[in-house]
């Protein structure tokens, strides 16, 4: 084992590659949380921006054109969402979890009658990388972040953005106050209802912009249930994060080194003895258990979170 | 004599909630520059009618009239535009976010942009117009629940509220702290603002109010003036009977001592001293009150003897057997019962029945239950026996209990933990929120266990009910008691002095 497989530019510039649709989910899932609302549909949003992105990029050879359809088809996913946990006020996860089943389901489905066996076209357009040309004379720093995707860094201003909009903005506090205590908040003359749409639907958004990243940026087709669970990881980092955009962000960035070292390590040796890569491998799996029991300090959920809202309800 | 049309006027409001008829074709008036009593048993309907003022809720049928235009509030948003606020009976604010932040929520007057020291400094501006103080900057969290209210009145005023409703507000009030409410509630007026005010405490009545309006039922059983009225006619209205004197006391049958504690040190959830070495002793038929402030760790010590809250140091003594580290189970066995001051989050569980909460806690013995299982049948039969003995209203076992109003919940409370003759009864302000009714309920039956020989370590920070209640009184101050009287000797205003901390003259 080399400090080069621990900490090489290269290990880096895997971890940001690998930690973006992670982030755009933990994204996602912060800003709908805020808001009061449970989004473990974000796998689903996730996957049909994978499929319908790598579609409409087929049949138009337009990426932007590609791109907003990723993104309406995870958002169309979170609006049903929306529909079945606002205003009709059913199980969260139930609904979730549901959606993700139909949007396995439809894109496995759709890949096979648009696709059959042959898989999807080689030559789709794609989200270019960014190349940082005045970075190359610098050591590390040019391989480290000097050839990153667009989403990347548009992964990078939205963590900023968000972060500023939740915590510094009238607009920020309300999303908050809305997922604390809704009927305090209704009492003042917030519109709850309005709030957590925008929310679910901003969150299924972000998802599919980290599938499009995933099929358009990174892999350049589809396949099956590519999504692999990011968005649930996601989900685990959103809790990791304390539930605000910078710690999902951080936390998005320990799974994906922990999978870019599942990758360098490969073959590696320690004191003669070979690293079991398989285990590696399960890394970012043990930080999301030790996520989401709680091991990691005290992270606490917005008190209103998961709870569908009645407006004439008990107070 | 005056021209100008009531400010409010609701006339003929019905609200149903499935089944429920909320409000039966309630009237309400209130003159401008007025402090307006709304007053009724629990369950009568006065937040109900108050939300539908504010716009929460939208009445069945009904008018409301503000200064002489018809209305139609469809959501806080209009009760607010047309100038009005509510304090509600449960707080509505934020705990995490800071005074500033809550107070202007939903109306930041800013940019798209906070400006945290802004917020502040404004918020610091309408507290020095009218003489309140809290700072902005803190959380709401960290707040005492008198400061909370303050945040609260602080909402209202910000929206400059032409019209400000309480509800309940004295609820969770020392009184010195009612004391500061009513400054403010006057000021108000004297401002020109109009007041309504929701109390169940008659004394409260008679000291800052001008008209009443009394609901029983959802409809108008009188509208009074508070001049011309009594606390004996307003009972009348209110109950739809008169209230019994209260029941003669008899002597102390003491047998023994039923409880002794010694040393007893706790810390509080957070960490603090709560509790810095308790003795007394309760024994078996007599009412032993502890008055103070709440939170001078009367929760603590009535936690500690119910096995809830771990003691550091000291001994708990029933019946010989320390029982200072026994968990409540066991404490249970042994004759204890507990009537937790948080009903709502401690004494039941809401979303179960009444017959349900009758035997939490009893459930894995018979007759509840046999090898594992229920016995459904006894358990039916255990819920109307008490629900009749313990006059619930309505008198349905299988009704679930977070629909009953808040002393009958009271009642299911009691109805469990008195039916099995327990030796020790530990009650923590065990009429916070409720009716004049209920609260004369409570007391009755608790004067009965006394009677048949039972000890009752009776906490609450209000001074009347210690005074009716108690054979002696021990006053609580930082985690100490101050000092013990029996009850001839402690005048309210020895009290109230020995619950400020003043020991001064005081028998030890
Ligand atoms: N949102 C609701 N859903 C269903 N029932 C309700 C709701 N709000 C109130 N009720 C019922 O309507 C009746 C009137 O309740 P309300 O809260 O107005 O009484 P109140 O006079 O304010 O009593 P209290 O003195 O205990 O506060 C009660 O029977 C209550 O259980
Ligand atoms: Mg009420």
């Amino acid at each position: 084992m080399t400090w080069e497989m621990l900490v090489g530019a290269s290990v880096l510039a895997a971890t940001l590659r690998l930690a973006t649709p992670i982030a755009l989910a933990a994204l996602g899932g912060t800003m709908s949380e805020r808001s009061g609302v449970v989004n473990i549909a974000l796998e689903g949003s996730m996957l049909v921006g994978c499929f319908f992105g790598v579609v409409v990029a087929d049949r138009s050879h337009n990426i932007w054109l590609a791109l907003a359809a990723a993104l309406l088809a995870g958002l169309l996913l979170a609006a049903l969402h929306a529909y079945a946990s606002i205003t009709l006020r059913a199980d969260q996860i139930v609904s979730g979890m549901a959606l993700n089943i139909l949007a396995l389901g439809l894109t496995t489905y759709l890949d096979y009658e648009m696709y059959g066996t042959t898989g999807t076209p080689s030559d789709l357009v794609a989200v270019p990388d960014l190349h940082l040309t005045f970075l190359n004379g610098i050591p590390y720093v040019g391989t480290a972040i000097g050839d990153q995707n667009w989403i990347v860094w548009v992964g990078l201003l939205l963590v900023a953005a968000l972060q500023v909009f939740l915590f510094r903005t009238v607009l920020g506090l309300r999303w908050r106050a809305v997922g604390e205590h809704p009927r305090a908040a209704e009492t003042v003359g917030v519109n709850v209802r309005r709030m957590r749409y925008a929310a679910v639907l901003a969150s299924g958004a972000l998802a599919a912009l980290g599938g499009a990243y995933l099929s358009l940026g990174v892999a350049h087709s589809f396949t099956d249930g590519m999504t692999g669970g990011r968005g649930f990881i996601g989900l685990a980092a959103m809790i990791f994060g304390r539930w605000t955009p910078v710690g999902a962000l951080g936390a998005s960035l320990i799974f994906g080194y922990g999978n870019a070292l599942s990758t360098s390590l490969q073959g590696a040796t320690v004191g003669g003895v070979r690293l079991p890569v398989q285990l590696l491998g399960t890394l970012p799996y043990i930080l999301t258990i030790l996520a989401v029991a709680g091991f990691v300090g005290r992270s606490r959920a917005p008190a209103a979170d998961g709870l569908p809202y009645e407006t004439e309800g008990h107070a | 004599m005056s021209a100008s049309p009531p400010i409010v006027e609701m006339r003929g409001v019905v609200k149903r909630f499935g089944d429920l008829v909320a409000l039966d074709g309630a009237d309400l008036v209130v003159q401008e520059r007025e402090i307006h009593a709304l007053i009724g048993e629990n369950g009568a309907g006065k937040s109900t009618l108050m939300n539908v003022l504010y716009g929460l809720y939208r009445p069945d049928a009904g008018t409301i009239r503000l200064r002489g235009q018809e209305v139609r509030l469809r959501s806080p948003r209009d009760a607010i535009a047309s100038g009005i606020g509510m304090i509600h009976q449960h707080f509505m604010l934020i705990p995490p976010l800071t005074v500033a932040e809550n107070v202007v929520l939903g109306d930041e007057r800013s940019g798209p942009m906070l400006g945290e020291r802004r917020l502040a400094a404004r918020v610091r501006e309408l507290e020095d117009r009218f003489h309140i103080s809290v700072d902005p900057e803190t959380k709401v969290e960290d707040l005492p629940l008198g400061l909370q209210q303050r945040v609260e009145i602080l909402k209202v005023l910000y929206r400059g509220s032409e019209l400000l409703i309480f509800d309940e507000p004295t609820a969770v009030l020392t009184p010195q702290e009612v004391d500061e409410l009513f400054v403010i509630v006057r000021q108000l007026r004297d401002e020109g603002k109009t007041v309504i005010f929701i109390t169940h405490k008659l004394r409260e009545v008679f000291a800052v109010t001008d008209r009443i309006t009394v609901l029983r039922d959802g409809r108008n059983a009188g509208n009074l003036l508070t001049k011309a009225t009594n606390a004996s006619e307003i009972a009348r209205l209110m109950v739809g009977r008169d209230l019994k004197p209260p029941a003669a006391r008899t002597p102390v049958q003491s047998s023994g001592t039923a409880l002794e504690i010694r040393g007893l040190q706790a810390k509080s959830d957070r960490g603090a001293e709560a509790l810095k070495g308790i003795d007394l002793t309760v024994n078996a038929g007599e009412i032993l009150g502890i008055a103070g402030v709440s939170g001078n760790g009367q929760s603590e010590l009535a936690e500690c003897i119910l096995g809830l809250h771990e003691p550091t140091a000291g001994t708990i003594l029933i019946g010989g057997a320390d029982i200072a580290h026994d968990d409540p189970k066991r404490t249970r066995e042994r004759g204890v019962a507990y009537v937790p001051e948080d009903r709502r989050a401690e004494g039941l569980v809401l979303a179960f029945t009444v017959a349900d909460n009758f035997i939490l806690g009893k459930q894995d013995h018979a007759p509840f239950s046999h090898r594992g299982v229920l016995d459904s049948d006894v358990i039916s039969a255990n819920g109307d026996r008490l629900a009749k003995e313990f006059d619930v209203r309505p008198p349905n076992a299988r009704a679930i209990v977070g629909n009953l109003s808040g002393g009958n919940q009271q009642k299911v409370v009691l109805g469990r933990e008195l039916s099995e003759q327990p030796k020790l009864i530990v009650v923590n302000q065990p009429t916070r929120g409720l009716d004049i009714g209920s609260t004369e309920y409570v007391w009755e039956r608790l004067l009965e266990q006394r009677a048949r020989g039972c000890a009752v370590l009776l906490v609450s920070s209000e001074l009347d009910e210690i005074r009716a209640l108690s054979d002696r009184i021990a006053v609580m101050f930082e985690g100490r008691l101050v000092a013990t009287l029996p009850a001839a000797e402690a005048t309210e205003e020895r009290l109230g002095l020995l619950m400020a901390g003043h020991t001064e003259g005081a028998p030890a």
